[in-house]
């Protein structure tokens, strides 16, 4: 087996074994505790910029598929970390193994180290950059190379991954229309949007404000996204514009996107929250999610309390998971209601965007 | 939600005697139970038949009841407690159906008890197939097609729409047998009659065929605010057609994706809310169609099970403790998860590890029963083992079993026979899949003739192919560098150090020390129901190879294992007794238990090492610190250089640490307690016979034989009968006691292979002896015998297997002061430091002593609870330097009632096995019965055993000519006490010659009505029967057979028949009563 090195920032570095593509990548390194959904989350495009090491220690089993993708494409990730892959997936839908499908990408990969050791490592001095190399296993040289690069936190992953051109996901004439701004949305939210009754049309995350009133949306939808939302400027400004205007929602990113355009305040979490196990508590019906989760930053409600309620709120550290504008008819959350991969217990969070546009169109 | 303040003093049932299928998993969620609700405020009132549970502690519930387990004594309890709830979801299906029982009896209703966890509704709806089926259909599940049919005709109806293959199962067969696969109508027809003609009801369910299909178990748990969690989910390793508790199972679940699984999970949180299990846990089945993804539900338990604690264990999330929280009114929010501390019980446990589940069989015990795993539990007992990858933890699973494997050992079978025994499941096929690999057989064909996904088959081709290449390697010529590279991969794919013996032709040690000069040893990582998101603060650990990481500034490998070791000077590692066995079960685990619970009591740091998920001492909560760990010598040595311990408990695991011992001194390791030497003194016939002799002691005749002439020649010295057994295996196996010259040449020739290296052992039996169990504990000066137990059947039958009275009920005082006096002696001449055990036979008012074993018994959880006194714990703590003086323990314990020990046999999961006790030993559980007197004791104990004890009817004798006197003033005294005598030609001449009134019966083969007509008609109420030689037993299967599928309650020697005869008397001259453990124990006297 040829043999793969991964540094980090802060010169720990492992050494391991190549799998997927051979090759050097960069990104920032956090642990995701899912044991299922490894497809999904390699597609994810909130993972765009980062290395993800999965803490559960086999992968790669039940393969690829055609269906269970997040975006098109191929992953998003920079790199995947495992303790072990094997070749021989067994599952009634796969269509190829994953080690293909990482290379037809080119996404590198390594395997055979101690991914707990790694997660500890990360969990106890936080998330940071990484490196993955197959073609330079000299550890001080990649120590350099990932200490030179930019950190996430100054790269817009976002233009990377939105769409280029405004597409239609679901057209129907008789339902709402809802417009996503994509940020980098997972196709499980378009395809939950459509589930409640939505049509659906998705524009790039830059598209101005007005561009999309003209359409006259029901509502719009901030996506998913990878990154720091504080760099993104212009999705910030256009947030601003879109307040009151129309029913807005918001995921993750756009969740974020929300807080700042009211002028809230993000703080990064020390390694985020990347799994499909943290309870979510609704604290206007009482009911607990079990949810999938995936950001590296919050939104700090605490300054926002005179515009926004808190609607739901993280059980294992109690972080801010949802919040509703007093006002206007805005409501957003952190976690991913969407599932793909995790459970399915919050979808009904889309059935109460539908509601709220409902209630909208009837005042 | 706050707990419940309406409710002050709850009622919890446990399960009863371990059998097949109901085993000490049941101990380890009620214990937790108890102590959950304790600590919670509430008075608990704790109900089981089986003295060797923890939870039957007088420590563990307010007030502790060991009666039997009928509505009739429940009823008595919840008159005089007066509870105002019963938890019915922790003690298996014993519990729940005594729950419903008193339920729909109007019991509940009368004295005001509430069902929590689970109501009778709920109950019903998950346990009755056809409401089952409703209510998922009701929620859009898919299930599979089946009904239940009474005729052939309705059968032939139903195939129709069932299709093919289908399955037939007749209702209420003995094992289940008569059932089927039937692949088309010709064969369909020819089952279904049989099937029709077996079932006692002449019911057979019909059903689609599942056989290969995938199977998976998800543990479910709701609170009160409807939140519902997964806690595990688990994957089968074999398919369809296996019961899952004879399925070797791996959590989490290895070959779904996330959209795949999320559809089960989704499925099962629906079918929790139907049922409406208002609080707890439960257990849900699903089937997974290979090759398409069709999901069917299967079953669901509404209720705590074995499969939940092993979810516990591999999650160290502990369903049952929570589920008895929830069923007080706690929601999962409220709850602290353990482990964390921070974070609350309302997740899902997220593993970074594979944990894999082996059963354990015992199929020497039963050489007749069909081998073959069907859908009728036949294991005995598991493991579990945690590692970072399948292939690890499979390994390890597999050197836990302690079946003499280390790993896939080559098979010597033609190609014919693997491929019968991959085709058809039995106990060995994990093994002959590895050897069909070595054969050349392609993946594609293991998964034709098994079903086991090719996964699973894909990761032992890997282990078997790297074996294969390590069989090249010459230890002589190969390099360090690479010598290394090639062992580390070895153990990180889970190859013992012996298997690594055998194929690099070294020895174990040989290889212990290349790795030690290599530094390839293991990290040990933590269960933290996280994968490490949050700091851990329950060490509960395991081990794993895992390669080192560096950082730039050092060239030093780092490990980052968890839970590094204490400091702490006084720590002990006790070593548990791994699966449950026959001959070895929760008796043991009660044992270790204690010496934590004593140990933990003087502030000693406890370390537990063991691999059964069943038990309490697996409980992350029971000691300092868990190893989950397979109990080998290469696994504990590395702990012991891990933890540097003070030293390690043996004694009270029976025989797995024992085994391990002299390794261990030869190690260097400080063993507390009796030195391993008077284990030899005990063990080793040559000196136990010294020993006797210098305390001048009597023991039975004995000789050694390596050739059929030496035995020959030995049994006509000692005279017939004899008793022989090879020396080489425990625990009575390949035990007979032989008549004849012609029986010892059988025996010779068939059972065993005598040589130089293995002789056979040779003893006079004596016969009719009375045998005696005495347990003594010692603290090396002083000598305290906890009790002296009478065997209620004759010495040769397995003390395992026989009943036995505490105290003796027909012994002298002579006989019992002089039973003490050779016991101190014997203990004192050892000098045993903690717990010995020695069996007596006593014949003609001579004493004759028969085994030594100075360590835990089986009978210590009996003794401990009938006296008192927690003895294992007292014991631990002499091994830390106590006293018995200290501990106040005096040899004068009296008590002024009687307690008796029965036996449970397995016997109705193999109908192809007979009843009859002897020397090789056979039963898997035991209850208790506790009362003023013999009788009434005994009378409880049977009716723990067998459901009743019949108070009229007829009694039907067979008896063999040498039992026929002795039966006669047996059946006087049945026809006194109101019943009538029924007998079989022989028996019936004789008691009727003597002037009994008895009504005659034909045997079978004598035409009809026989006596099997009799029992199918339930016209029989309790049955002797004693037998003598191969062919008359033979001929008489068909009674004992037929006791077992109609439940008669039934005796196959005298002596039982003689006590339940006194039993019966006392039964009807004095209505029963019951009374707490507690209130006993304060009438000890000492």
């Amino acid at each position: 087996m040829k043999k793969a090195l991964l540094v980090l920032k802060d010169g720990t570095f492992f050494e391991g074994f190549s799998f997927g593509a051979q090759g050097e990548s960069i990104g920032e390194v956090v642990f995701n505790t899912s044991m299922t959904g490894y497809q999904e989350i390699l597609t994810d495009p909130s993972y765009k910029g980062q290395i993800v090491v999965m803490t559960y220690t086999q992968i790669g089993n039940y393969g690829v598929n055609e269906e269970d993708i997040e975006s098109i494409g191929g992953p998003k990730v920079e790199g995947f970390v495992v303790r072990e892959y094997k070749d021989y997936p067994s599952n009634w839908r796969a269509k190829e193994s994953l080690n293909d499908y990482l290379k037809k990408y080119g996404i590198v990969g390594i395997q055979g180290i101690d991914t707990r050791a790694l997660t500890k490592h990360l969990r106890d001095k936080g998330s940071q950059m990484g490196i993955i190399s197959t073609v330079d296993l000299n550890p001080l040289s990649l120590y350099s190379k990932v200490n030179a690069h930019p950190d996430i936190s100054e790269i817009d992953h976002v233009s990377t991954v939105m769409c280029k051109e405004p597409y239609w996901f679901h057209k129907e004439e008789n339902l709402p229309l809802c417009v996503v701004y994509d940020f980098g949305v997972k196709r499980s939210i378009l395809r939950n949007l459509k589930r409640v009754g939505f049509s659906v049309y998705v524009v790039s995350g830059k598209t101005p404000p007005e561009e999309v009133l003209q359409m006259s949306p029901q509502c719009i939808m901030l996506s998913n996204g990878p990154g720091d939302p504080r760099i993104l400027n212009y999705a910030v400004d256009n947030v601003k514009r879109l307040i009151g205007k129309k029913p807005l929602f918001g995921i993750c990113l756009g969740h974020q996107l929300i807080g700042l355009a009211l002028g809230g305040r993000i703080y990064k979490l020390k390694f985020g929250h990347h799994g499909g196990n943290h309870p979510v508590k609704d604290l206007i019906t009482g009911k607990i999610s079990i949810t999938a989760q995936n950001h590296n930053y919050c939104v700090d409600i605490e300054n926002l309390k005179d515009q926004f309620r808190l609607t739901h709120r993280n059980l294992y550290d109690g972080t801010e998971e949802g919040m509703e504008h007093v006002e206007y008819p805005i409501f957003s959350v952190q976690h991913h209601p969407e599932a793909g991969p995790g459970p399915n217990d919050a979808l009904d969070v889309f059935v109460r965007f539908r509601e709220i546009v409902r209630e909208y169109e009837r005042v | 939600m706050p707990k419940r303040t309406d409710i002050r003093k709850i009622l919890i049932i446990g399960s009863g005697p371990i059998i097949i299928g109901q085993a000490c998993e049941f101990d380890y969620s009620g214990a937790q139970a108890c102590k959950a609700l304790k600590q919670e405020g509430y008075e608990v009132v704790l109900v089981n038949s089986n003295p060797a549970t923890i939870m039957t502690d007088p420590s563990m519930a307010d007030s502790t009841y060991i009666e039997p387990l009928t509505a009739e004594i429940l009823e008595l309890i919840i008159k005089k407690e007066r509870p105002q709830a019963l938890l019915p979801t922790l003690g298996g299906q014993t519990a729940l159906n005594l729950a419903v029982e008193l339920g729909e009896s109007g019991v509940l209703e009368k004295y005001s008890v509430e069902l929590i966890g689970a109501n009778l509704q709920a109950i019903k709806k998950a346990e009755d197939r056809e409401l089952f089926k409703k209510a998922m259909m009701k929620i859009g599940l898919d299930l599979p097609r089946s009904s239940a049919v009474n005729s052939f005709k309705q059968g032939l109806e139903v195939i129709e729409w069932i299709g093919f293959p289908a399955i037939l199962r007749p209702a209420f067969t003995l094992g289940g047998t008569g059932g089927g696969v039937a692949y088309n109508i010709e064969e369909y027809k020819e089952l279904l009659e049989r099937a029709l003609k077996l079932s006692p009801v002449s019911q057979v369910l019909v059903e689609e065929s599942l056989l290969g299909w995938k199977e998976y178990e998800l543990e479910v748990m709701r609170d009160k605010a409807d939140n519902v969690v997964i806690v595990c989910s688990i994957e089968n390793f074999d398919p369809m057609g296996v019961h899952t508790g004879d399925s070797i199972t791996v959590a989490p679940v290895q070959t779904l994706t996330d959209r795949e699984y999320q559809i089960m999970r989704d499925a099962a949180i629906k079918a929790i809310r139907e049922i409406g299990v208002d609080t707890g846990g439960s257990n849900i089945q699903f089937a997974v169609n290979p090759q398409n993804g069709r999901m069917v539900i299967i079953e669901m338990n509404p209720r705590v099970s074995r499969s939940s604690a092993l979810a516990s264990k591999a999650t160290g999330f502990p369903i049952a403790k929570i589920a008895a929280k929830l069923a007080v009114g706690y929601t999962l929010e409220e709850i602290p998860n353990d482990i964390t501390k921070v974070t609350p019980a309302s997740f899902e446990p997220t593993l970074d590890y594979v944990v894999v589940k082996v059963p354990r069989f015992t199929f020497e015990k039963f050489p007749e029963a069909n081998p073959t795993l069907t859908t009728q539990m036949k294991s005995v007992g598991e493991v579990m083992a945690i590692g970072r990858t399948f292939k690890e933890a499979l390994g390890k699973a597999i050197r836990s079993l302690e079946i003499g494997s280390y790993g896939f050992e080559e098979i010597n079978a033609s190609l014919e026979e693997i491929r019968w025994r991959l085709k058809n499941p039995n106990a060995e096929r994990l093994w002959y899949i590895a050897e069909a690999i070595r054969r050349g057989f392609t993946i594609q064909e293991i998964y034709e003739l098994t079903g086991i996904d090719p996964w699973f088959l894909n990761n032992i081709k890997e282990i078997v192919d790297f074996e294969e290449s390590l069989k090249e390697v010459k230890l002589t010529s190969i390099r360090d560098k690479e010598l290394q590279e090639l062992i580390f991969t070895a153990k990180q794919k889970g190859i013992s150090d012996r298997r690594l013996a055998n194929l690099l032709e070294a020895s174990e040690e040989q290889i212990r020390k290349i790795r030690e000069r290599l530094n390839i040893k293991p990290t040990y990582k933590l269960v933290d129901t996280c994968a490490a998101e949050f700091v851990a603060h329950t060490p509960y650990m395991y081990s794993s190879y895992e390669r080192g990481f560096c950082h730039i500034n050092s060239s030093e490998l780092n490990y980052a294992s968890d839970a590094p070791p204490t400091d702490n000077g006084n720590k002990v590692i006790i070593l548990g007794s791994g699966p449950n066995r026959i001959g070895q079960g929760i008796e043991f685990d009660y044992c270790c238990v204690h010496s934590v619970f004593g140990l933990r009591e003087l502030g000693y740091e406890t370390i537990m090492i063991n691999c059964n998920p069943e038990t309490v001492s697996t409980d992350y909560d029971t000691s300092d610190r868990l190893y989950f760990e397979p109990l080998t010598l290469e696994d504990v040595l590395h702990i012991i250089e891990r933890e540097k311990p003070l030293g390690v408990i043996l004694q009270f695991g029976g025989q797995t640490p024992l085994k391990l011992a002299k390794a261990l001194e030869a190690h260097g390791v400080n063993i507390l307690g009796t030195k391993a030497d008077a284990i030899d003194r005990a063990e080793d016939r040559k000196r136990f016979k010294e020993l006797v002799d210098k305390l001048k002691l009597k023991q039975p005749p004995s000789g050694t034989a390596t050739s059929l002439e030496e035995a020959l020649k030995i049994a006509d010295e000692l005279g017939y009968p004899i008793l022989v057994r090879p020396s080489y295996v425990l625990g009575g196996r390949a035990m007979e006691i032989v008549y004849d010259e012609e029986s010892l040449r059988r025996y010779m020739r068939e059972a065993v292979k005598a040589s130089e290296d293995h002789p056979v052992l040779i003893d006079r039996y004596l016969e009719d002896a009375i045998e005696i169990d005495v347990d003594a504990i010692s603290d090396g000066v002083d000598v305290v015998v906890a009790g002296i137990m009478q065997h209620i059947e004759e010495a040769g039958i397995h003390s395992g297997d026989s009943a036995c009275s505490l105290p003796p009920y027909s012994l002298s005082e002579d006989i019992i002061e002089k039973i003490k006096e050779e016991t101190i002696a014997i203990a004192k001449e050892l000098e045993v430091k903690g717990l010995m055990n020695v069996q007596y036979a006593i014949k003609e008012s001579e004493i004759y002593v028969l085994e030594v074993n100075p360590r835990a018994s089986r009978t210590i959880p009996y003794v401990s609870k009938s006296i008192g006194f927690p003895l294992a714990a007292m014991a631990a703590k002499i091994m830390v330097g106590k006293t018995l003086r200290e501990l106040g323990l005096s040899n004068n314990i009296k008590i002024p009632y009687v307690t008796v020990k029965e036996a449970i046999f397995p016997f109705d999961k193999f109908p192809e096995v007979d009843v009859i006790l002897g020397p090789e030993m056979k039963s898997t559980g035991e209850v208790m019965g506790i009362d003023e007197d013999f009788g009434l004791a005994y009378a409880k104990a049977q009716m723990s055993a067998m459901g009743k004890i019949p108070l009229n009817g007829r009694v039907f004798i067979s008896v063999k000519d040498n039992d026929k006197a002795q039966v006669l003033p047996i059946a006087k005294e049945f026809i006194e006490l109101g019943f009538t005598v029924i007998a079989t030609r022989g028996t019936a001449k004789f008691l009727q010659d003597q002037g009994l009134k008895v009504e005659l019966i034909n045997k079978l083969q004598e035409g009809r009505p026989n006596v099997l007509d009799l029992i199918k008609n339930k016209q029989i109420s309790f049955i002797i029967n004693t037998v003598f030689g191969k062919q008359a037993q033979k001929d008489s299967m068909y009674i004992r057979r037929g006791a077992l599928q109609y439940k008669i309650p039934y005796t196959t020697t005298i002596s039982g028949a003689k006590a339940i005869v006194k039993a019966i008397r006392r039964l009807k001259e004095h209505p029963i009563s019951i009374r707490s453990i507690q209130e006993y124990h304060k009438e000890v006297l000492q």
